[in-house]
């Protein structure tokens, strides 16, 4: 059933320029502390991303870069530091505005909306880009629906573009972990993002999987241009895909650079081995 | 061939999202929408009218309103009856203080006050969920309750403390009063909701629609990928209470004619409009009105079985229904969650792949 | 002392009562959702569908007399003049068992992982079914039920509070319900059982750790059903207690069922896990429902009774949303 025609290999992205240019620093994390009650998540953190670049964060478990990038997407609110993304400086912010600004991510545990099929799915992704208020969309006929149309072109591209099209239809909690990883990776696509966040996209994979998934982010990084930033356990993933990595242990950095520079860290090489913290 | 997609492709997307994708559906549909349009009421009577017809339309229009809210947003609520008895009382309040209002006019403000004291009840779901949000809402409906009851200006300062609805026409036909035919109550109601049930599925597969499930499946998932949480609760509360607010003024209005706030619009409606909501379906517009439909004809059938037919007692005979009803909503949910419109769904994919069923 | 002071006290007192009555309601609340998620709605039913079966037992009804008559044609009504009341007491326990077995049995095991929500609603449904069972079997007419409790005002006590008041101004003491005084001190000894129960007993032992992780449980052999089955008898019977209190308080009748629903209020304070929380919260929403109808409700018109309970809990809730004693939550993704 080809009910589409077969769409244009680019997929154009509507977000208007920033100004920053490739290689210019696109978000950059200052001194963020973290703490629940009295448990220091993250502490004294900076870093930054530079536009265009794939941006890798590692650590041993518990080194705090999920709750990094709860910190960056505006979920949890750092008491020390700031972020300043695409020029703006912010401290405090909802995750839907920081989401408005051009962040999008996936989640370590999949975080798909299960009552939904894959189409509905990546729609909602590009709830950010859709304007149409309340009436029109009573309404329906007309600038509504013209509106839905024109997202749902830009989504069946990412469809495309993920080869998923077989299970447009598909309610997601019917599909296969594998798959899952990658509806929500196009769900986070549709929002055509400045950043793209992702956690742990090959968490629980096979190797194939891997390839796959390994293959579409760098897809996304040299045909869509995006940026990106990726947490991932896999150490030959995360050197062959990355080009800057930065090391998280006990929610303190130990290590920035170049993947090269970072296989040769001493710390990072101690915190990997687990030598003893008090010695 | 009843019920074929075999050649019936889409080349658009426009067509692939339509509301009946296969064509005999629609004809189906259409078929059932004109027949209630302009076959029923030439054979409507008076005992068809008060007991099936005009229940099974106002409640589906307040099942709509609860399945917006529950079924596609995920907040629970146990204040249907309340926000019923703000419809209500919105619509005697309006009724009396403006004579010359027609009644489309009358029962469409009714159902925006009606918003926006949900959105007002709808405010706490924005700090709490799930069970303390239920709580939240019975809070609503007693106290709705109560300050219908407490506060006689709600009522005119009548003796009995009961709004009884003066005759209101439109097109000068007569909708409200004693004096009203049958036909006249029943095609006012069902031309609302043919219109808001249309909205409604408009609503629910565009955008707001999928902030709503959003929210309802995962709601910080949803407020990372940009749904504002304000913006997607308080909108399902405000769309949720306009339905249920027209629907409180119908029932008033157009089909009791007199009503006791306690008596009509008591905790007992918010449940039963919310086993409507489950029984049919959460989260499907066509369930709403199975769910309705299921709920209003189960007790007249019940009724004319046991008392019409075997003679027993009517409190008998309620007591089994009150059984019957929760043993229902407990199989439902075990045999099937997402209620009589997933079986539709599925009998219709049987039907699709008959006679070769693989 | 003042007289307006001593009514304070009465009303205070009153009402930590009458929170016990609630607490009753809300700890059959806790035991479930703490063994087994599950929130139970039909919690006030059951206490009402106790109290009408011991009636029905006490006084000798034929269940399903009604039902009987109207199929046969005949005119059953008793069978004989009852019997004695701990006889009675007993039986009831039974069906309560009996029913706990059956709710396992038919509904909860197969609705195991289903959603909360899901459950929520499939207790509304039980609840139902219930209310219309206990009509169907004993009849929907109110009835007095006297397990030989007293009840009345304790004139003992307004005698004594009447020398309280100082001299010269008129006080005609305070107003307590021995009753209630029992059911307090029933409450009391009802929670120490359960704690000691699940402190120092083995199945106490399972059922805690079935409240904690349910798989963990499961893989060190723990029954979940058999749990299950043994939480809700034990909610059964605490509904049977509080079926019997309210009872003789006010009536069998359906209105027992509602105060299910004020047990709603109680547990948002106390949380849905905590047994002192449930005691807490129940004392907490009585005396400020009763101080709010005596202070507050004149300016309204009174009865305010009927919805205070929930706005007190609302607005408790906005400022913690996690419960009187529940820890701060923080969200993960």
């Amino acid at each position: 059933m080809n009910m589409h025609t077969k769409p244009s290999q680019e997929f154009v992205m509507t977000r208007p320029d920033d100004g920053i240019k490739v290689g210019d620093p696109l978000l950059v994390v200052d001194h963020i502390s973290l703490s629940f009650g009295g448990v220091k998540a993250i502490s004294d953190i900076s870093f930054d991303v530079r536009k265009g670049e794939i941006r890798a964060i590692i650590g041993p478990n518990g080194a705090g870069k999920t709750s990094m990038l709860n910190v960056i997407n505006g979920f949890y609110h750092p008491q020390e530091g700031t972020i300043t993304f695409r020029g703006e400086k912010r401290t405090k912010m909802k995750p839907h505005v920081a989401a408005h600004q051009g962040i999008a991510r996936t989640f370590q545990n999949i975080a798909l909306f299960k009552g939904m099929s894959v189409l509905d799915n990546i729609m909602t992704g590009r709830i950010t880009l859709q304007k149409r208020n309340l009436l029109w969309q009573a309404l329906w006929r007309g600038p509504a629906e013209a509106e839905e149309l024109e997202h749902r072109r830009s989504v069946e591209h990412i469809i495309d573009f993920l080869e998923i099209e077989a299970i447009r239809k598909t309610p997601v909690g019917r599909l296969p972990y594998g798959l899952q990883k990658r509806v929500e990776l196009g769900r986070a696509l549709a929002a055509e993002p400045a950043l793209l966040l992702l956690d742990e996209p090959m968490a629980g994979m096979n190797l194939e999987e891997k390839e796959d998934m390994s293959r579409f982010i760098l897809d996304v990084n040299q045909q869509f241009g995006t940026t990106i930033a990726l947490i991932e356990h896999d150490m030959g993933v995360v050197m062959d895909l990355s080009d800057r990595v930065v090391v998280l242990d006990y929610g303190r950095k130990i290590g920035d650079g170049t993947p090269d520079e970072v296989r040769n860290n001493q710390d990072v090489i101690d915190a990997y081995l687990g030598v003893s913290h008090d010695e | 061939m009843l019920y074929r997609e075999a050649g019936d492709f889409k080349t658009t997307y426009r067509a692939d999202q339509q509301t009946f994708p296969i064509k005999s559906e629609r004809i189906l549909f259409w078929a059932f929408i004109a027949f209630a349009f302009l076959i029923v009421p030439f054979f409507i009577n008076d005992y068809w009218n008060k007991a099936v017809l005009m229940p099974l339309l106002i409640y589906s229009m307040a099942a709509l309103g609860l399945n917006i809210l529950v079924g596609y947003c995920g907040q629970v609520s146990l204040g249907t009856g309340g926000f019923m008895a703000v419809g209500a009382f919105a619509c005697y309040k309006l009724m009396t203080a403006f004579p010359g209002m027609d009644m489309f006019s009358v029962v469409i403000l009714s159902g925006f006050v009606t918003a926006a004291v949900g959105i007002i009840f709808g405010l706490p779901s924005l700090r709490i969920k799930g069970f303390y949000l239920a709580v939240a809402t019975l809070a609503a409906q007693f106290f709705l309750v109560w300050v219908f009851n407490k506060f006689a200006w709600f009522y005119n300062y009548s003796a009995s403390g009961q709004i009884t609805a003066p005759e209101r026409s439109i097109f000068g036909i007569a909708v409200t009063g004693p004096s009203t035919a049958p036909w006249a109550t029943y095609l006012f109601a069902l031309t609302i909701l043919f219109v808001f049930g249309w909205i409604a599925r408009n609503l629910t597969r565009g955008r707001l629609g999928r902030s709503w499930m959003a929210i309802r499946d995962m709601d910080i998932a949803a407020e990372i990928i940009g749904v504002s949480p304000l913006k997607a609760k308080l909108s399902a509360f405000a769309i949720s209470s306009f339905y249920i607010g027209i629907a409180g003024a119908m029932f008033f209005a157009n089909y009791l004619g007199a009503a006791e706030v306690g008596e009509a619009f008591g905790i007992d409606k918010s449940f039963l409009v919310l086993f409507m909501v489950i029984i049919g379906g959460l989260g499907s517009i066509l369930g709403s009105f199975l769910g309705a439909a299921f709920l209003v004809l189960l007790p007249v059938l019940l009724k004319n079985l046991m008392v019409g037919y075997l003679g027993w007692a009517t409190d008998l005979a309620a007591h089994i229904q009150i059984m019957l009803v929760g043993g229902l909503i407990v199989f439902f949910l075990i045999a099937e969650p997402h209620g009589l419109a997933q079986l539709w769904r599925i009998t219709k994919e049987k039907l699709r792949i008959w006679p070769f069923p693989y | 002392m003042s007289p307006d002071f001593l009514n304070f006290v009465e009303i205070v007192l009153n009402g930590l009562m009458a929170g016990v009555m609630y607490s009753l309601v809300a700890l059959g609340f806790v035991l479930i959702f703490k063994a087994s998620g599950i929130f139970n709605f039909a919690q006030g039913v059951m206490a009402l569908f106790a109290a009408l079966t011991l009636v029905g037992l006490q006084t000798g009804q034929v269940p399903f007399a009604h039902l009987i008559n109207a199929i046969l044609g005949s005119n059953v009504h008793h069978w004989g003049d009852g019997m004695n009341t701990f006889l009675a007491i007993f039986l009831t326990m039974g069906v309560m068992i009996l029913l706990a077995w059956l709710v396992e049995k038919i509904v909860l095991k197969h609705l195991v992982n289903q959603e909360p929500i899901i459950l929520f609603m499939a207790t509304i449904g039980l609840a139902y079914f219930l209310e219309g069972l206990g009509d169907l079997m004993w009849g929907a007419d109110i009835k007095t039920l006297d397990v030989g409790l007293p009840v009345g005002g304790s004139f003992w006590w307004e005698d004594l509070t009447r020398e309280w008041a100082a001299t010269g101004t008129e006080y005609y003491g305070m107003y307590i319900d021995v009753l209630d005084v029992s059911a307090t001190l029933i409450a009391l000894v009802l929670v120490i059982v359960l704690s000691l129960f699940s402190q120092y007993t083995a199945t106490g032992r399972a059922l805690r750790a079935v409240a904690d992780d349910h798989q963990a449980a499961m893989s060190v052999g723990i029954s979940l059903r058999t749990i299950w089955v043994i939480v809700w008898s034990i909610a059964g019977f605490v509904a049977l207690v509080a079926g019997i209190m309210w009872g003789t308080k006010s009536g069998v009748q359906f209105s027992l069922s509602l105060i299910a629903l004020k047990a709603l209020p109680v547990l948002i304070l106390g949380g849905f896990t905590s047994i002192p929380g449930a005691i807490i919260g129940g004392l907490i929403i009585g005396v400020g429902e009763k101080l709010a109808e005596a202070y507050i409700g004149p300016f309204f018109g009174g009865a305010i009774e009927n919805w205070f309970a929930y706005m007190l809990a609302l607005a408790f809730l906005l400022f913690r949303p996690q419960g009187l004693f529940g820890e701060k939550i923080i969200e993960r993704i």
